[in-house]
């Protein structure tokens, strides 16, 4: 059947695909109308329209302080001494000879201080003693007068171990014979096994009846390997501590402020409200800053002990050797359809590499049971998921957060049901997509949704019939393949407040300052906060500051993370501007003798009825007239949504972004190199706020997801890392980069800014999936590993001409 | 030893040891800190300057080379009249800047190609575009934009 004759025709009955509205001169598709669709829907003069990076000017002349550029006055520099071995016994560690060399100020191991140990489950020692439990393990730290002493320093510090055979495959580390990894997890008590470090299970509907109902069942075996961020600004930290009143400042370039301060106090044994944390610019975040790491505590420690301030710069190595990962992980999944291609179940169990501590990365299958329960309509589900410590290094949260690894595996196997079924792939998704008004089993309420535009979208627009019908011989093969995902788009209800708040301060001279709690870690969210403002309260870009980088100025924010920041902050910020317009409002009214509430906000003045007053005058009216009042206001705006219940079922975002991408690759089948020609992604963004920041995060995060899918590995021998550096590990270049098409779908979810759905992370989501789906439609050969590397084409290739060539052997036999 | 080189039309003479590195010159010396160190490796681009109107990696070049020699950095670029170069309000206009740790070296290396096919006369492809970008790593963007800003240079 055509694809379109079918999209005509079909009829399933839980499905009611919105009318496609008609298709605006950027190609954006607006579908799934709400409530209060016209006001969402009315034109604004300013969101919608592409806006420069609010600081942009600083950043593009090198004049913006990134952490690598500060100094403070007498401040040392920090340095780290790291474990020799994966897995052993520390004997002793000697460090007189080192503290005897010209400029080091002081030295630290685990032995000097007395510190509360970190992460998520609390089971990682900041400094290690008695065990080293990976390679990147911090033994020991020099604070000296230059980087190149403390670097000597550290050469100079003796440990002697005693070295042991480490556990470096989680499956190893599963069995009854294994060694206890992590001395402080608590798997045998609560989980059964010493070495799980974290269990989520979840399931819904009648796996049994939906088995028996199944034609088709596919169950396949993923493997996932261990990416890293790779931010081009590597890790760093300064540090100074008064020892007048105990008080602490940090230059931190995390991604979560007031966690991370309640995170270092509790680290240190301090008060949170005695840490003041400044973030400077950020040279890249994706995830790699959500957890506080080792170093940061160490460098405290350091400015302590030394009693000036210490800065920590990792050097790229050590970027590689030392910083979080992607999980790592093996899937097991198995999936059913009917005969019709209805999916029926899927059942899956996931084994992932937490290495040798346990981060917020381990609760990734938070994500992840999303995607296996709710990404396609899905009537029964069965998750389990553990991570276990391994000798390896630990991996911790990543932009799309185990969403990247489970579409992957999804998508997979909807390619093979497919085949399996005789069904076209397109179809099969089709009939099966998410729709608006869908509750799933998990209990995600998709109150718009944006599904099928965004397939229909990317299938018209990478013209699919076209490339699959094109004779594929010769030594290059073209392929197309689809993947989809699911993500949340408000927020993600994990802490007991997934809030924001905003203070708003219009000055004599109606300039407004935005203190907003949430942070710029490059994304442009700060742009889009200006944007909101100029949008509501007429006042232009250069009198708008934004104020975003203090914990002893900003309000509460739980950080950047879960795609959250644009619909979070930009919801606190309308509330805030809602309460602003209402003192405005009254205090015009009164100055100009009118009742109304319906003052407009044009050009830095109020307008009613013919009257007009400028906003300066009216802050200063305030300010200076009788009862005399600051024009500021305070917000906090906590999202709607909820805790899920504790089988993990509920409604956890304010609401939810759906994206296809369909991906076209050539593989050379000498060479085995596969290029990724182009890139159709269409992705329900609620509604676009900013075009050209949207569009940098669709195609920053492609890159990121083909080098997921074709490039990155960081490869591990026993514990430890081979190809620490940009040379060994490979990111696209700007060759690379295949043309991307991005339509953006707008279903003006009620919930959001203006209608608008987080964004960020969804365009890694389903690339690797859509790649390896493409690779497979080319060659014929499918792919259940990443990367997709020219030596596993090559030698699936040779394995599979081997298989033609037995298997007509065997022909001929018989 | 002792060098003397111009540095942003600034002539300056320095003593310095001989295994100092541009960079460190640059940033540490000189205190100019927009020249970003992203490797230290030679893999990156992030600390790209132009010295005698080339592009090279300052992590990669000893100091004691830009004796006799012009250097320019990003804080070399644009003047008070004129805060930001070309290159600069391009990459801004096409959207090219996200964290923007990657900006200063692919600002330099863009600058340096510009020059060159303006001297030489010629308006180079996409592809050549891309090509002359290809030492600069970034996280963020995809490149797409920083393309499309470079590009746009050479259309003007
Ligand atoms: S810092 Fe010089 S190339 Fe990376
Ligand atoms: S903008 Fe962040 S690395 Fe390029």
């Amino acid at each position: 059947m055509l694809l379109r004759q079918f999209i005509k025709n079909s009829s399933n009955p839980p499905l009611t695909p919105p009318k496609e509205g008609k298709l605006p001169p950027f190609g954006r598709v607006g579908v799934g109308q709400t409530s209060n669709f016209k006001t969402m829907k009315k034109e604004l003069n300013i969101i919608g329209k592409s806006h420069q990076k609010l600081d942009g000017k600083e950043r593009v002349s090198g004049k913006a302080v990134y952490g690598h550029d500060i100094e403070l006055p007498n401040m040392l520099h920090g340095s780290i001494l790291r474990a020799k071995y994966p897995c052993a016994e520390i004997i002793s560690i000697d460090t007189s000879k080192a503290l005897t060399l010209e400029g080091v100020e002081c030295i630290i191991t685990a032995n000097d201080v007395d510190v509360n140990n970190i992460g998520y489950k609390r089971d990682h020692p900041i400094l290690k003693k008695g065990t080293v439990n990976c390679n990147r393990d911090e033994i020991a730290a020099v604070a000296a007068q230059t980087k190149e002493i403390a670097d000597k320093a550290i050469q100079l510090i003796e440990v002697k171990y005693k070295i042991k055979e480490g556990v470096y495959d989680p499956f190893e580390a599963l069995k009854e014979t294994a060694p206890r990894i992590n001395e402080f997890g608590k798997g045998a008590e609560q989980f059964g096994n010493k070495n799980v470090a974290e269990y989520f299970h979840y399931e819904h509907g009648n796996l049994a009846e939906q088995k028996a109902k199944s034609k088709v069942i596919v169950k396949k075996r993923y493997e996932l390997p261990r990416v890293t961020h790779a931010c081009m600004a590597t890790s760093n930290i300064t540090a100074e501590f008064n020892n007048f009143d105990g008080r602490l400042t940090l230059w931190s370039s995390t991604q979560v402020p007031f966690l991370y301060q309640r995170d270092i106090a509790h680290a240190l044994k301090m008060e949170p409200s005695k840490i003041r944390v400044i973030q400077p610019i950020i040279g890249g975040g994706f995830g790699s800053k959500l957890d506080m790491h080792p170093f940061e505590p160490i460098c405290v420690l350091l400015a302590k002990k030394s009693g000036k301030p210490v800065q920590i710069l990792y050097s790229r190595e050590e970027e590689f050797l030392a910083s979080p990962t992607r999980q790592p992980m093996v899937i097991d999944l198995t999936t059913g359809c009917d005969e019709n291609g209805k999916f029926t179940f899927r059942e899956v169990e996931i084994i992932k590499d937490n290495g040798a501590y346990t981060s917020w990365g381990a609760t990734t299958p938070f994500v992840m049971m999303q995607s296996y329960s709710s990404l396609y309509q899905v009537p029964a589900c069965k998750f389990d998921s553990h991570a276990v410590y391994t000798n390896n290094p630990f991996a911790g949260s990543f932009r799309g957060y185990g969403n990247p690894q489970a579409t992957f595996s999804i998508e997979s196997n909807i390619d093979l049901m497919a085949e399996e079924l005789g069904m076209d792939k397109r179809e099969i998704r089709l009939i099966n997509a998410n729709y608006k008004g869908e509750i799933t089993g998990q209990g995600l309420h998709f109150k718009t949704c944006g599904a099928i535009p965004a397939l229909k979208t990317v299938i018209e627009k990478s013209n699919y019939d076209k490339i699959m019908a094109a004779p594929n011989t010769g030594r290059y093969k073209r392929g197309v393949g689809l993947g989809s995902m699911l993500h949340v788009g408000g927020g993600a209800k994990i802490y007991r407040s997934d809030g924001c708040g905003t203070t708003l301060k219009l000055d004599d001279y109606g300039y407004l300052t935005i203190v907003t709690g949430s942070n710029e870690i490059g994304q442009g969210s700060e742009t889009v906060l200006a944007m909101i403002a100029m949008e509501e309260l007429g006042i232009p870009k250069e009198k708008i500051k934004v104020i975003n980088t203090d914990t002893d100025v900003k309000p509460w924010d739980v950080g950047v993370h879960a795609s959250r920041t644009s619909f979070v902050a930009g919801n606190s910020l309308l509330g805030a501007i809602k309460l602003i317009k209402e003192k405005l409002n009254n205090k015009a009214s009164q100055l100009l003798n009118v009742k109304t509430n319906e003052w407009e906000y044009k050009d830095g003045s109020m307008l009613f009825n013919g009257q007009e007053i400028k906003l300066d005058k009216v802050a200063r009216e305030m300010h200076f007239a009788s009862p005399h009042e600051l024009c500021t206001v305070n917000y906090f705006y906590e999202p709607p949504s909820r805790f899920q219940d504790k089988d993990f079922k509920g409604d956890v975002s304010g609401n939810y972004a759906f994206a296809s991408q369909a991906i076209e690759v050539e593989v050379d089948t000498v060479t085995g190199n596969v290029q990724v020609l182009n890139v159709h992604v269409s992705q329900d963004v609620g509604r676009v706020l900013n075009p050209i920041g949207l569009q940098g995060q669709m195609e920053g995060g492609l890159a990121t997801g083909i080098g997921y899918a074709l490039t990155e590995e960081m490869i591990y021998e026993k514990g430890i890392l081979k190809n620490p550096s940009f040379h060994g590990y490979k990111m696209l270049t700007s060759t690379d980069m295949p043309d991307v098409h991005f339509y953006p779908i707008e279903t003006y979810d009620e919930a959001g800014p203006y209608g608008s759905k987080g964004a960020g992370e969804a365009p890694l989501i389903p690339t690797a999936a859509a790649i390896a789906n493409a690779v497979s439609n080319a060659l014929g050969v499918r792919f259940y590993s990443l990367p997709i590397t020219a030596e596993k084409v090559l030698r699936a290739l040779s394995e599979k001409k081997l298989e033609t060539r037995n298997s007509k052997q065997e022909t001929n036999k018989i | 030893m002792i060098i003397t080189f111009k540095i942003n039309g600034e002539i300056k003479t320095q003593e310095i040891k001989s295994s100092l590195l541009l960079i460190d010159l640059i940033r540490d010396v000189l205190r100019l800190k927009g020249t970003k160190p992203g490797c230290l490796e030679g893999e990156c681009g992030a600390c790209s300057v132009i010295v005698n109107g080339a592009a090279i990696n300052s992590c990669m070049y000893l100091a004691i080379n830009v004796d006799g020699k012009e250097v320019t950095t990003i804080e070399g670029l644009g003047n008070n009249e004129n805060p930001l170069h070309q290159v600069q309000e391009k990459m801004l206009e096409n959207g090219a800047v996200q964290c923007g740790f990657c900006t200063s070296g692919m600002v330099m290396t863009t600058k340096a190609y510009s020059d060159k096919c303006i001297a030489e006369g010629i308006t180079p492809t996409r592809e050549e575009v891309k090509k002359s970008l290809e030492g600069n790593l970034c996280r963020c963007t995809g490149y797409a934009k920083i393309i499309d800003a470079a590009e746009a240079v050479y259309k003007k």
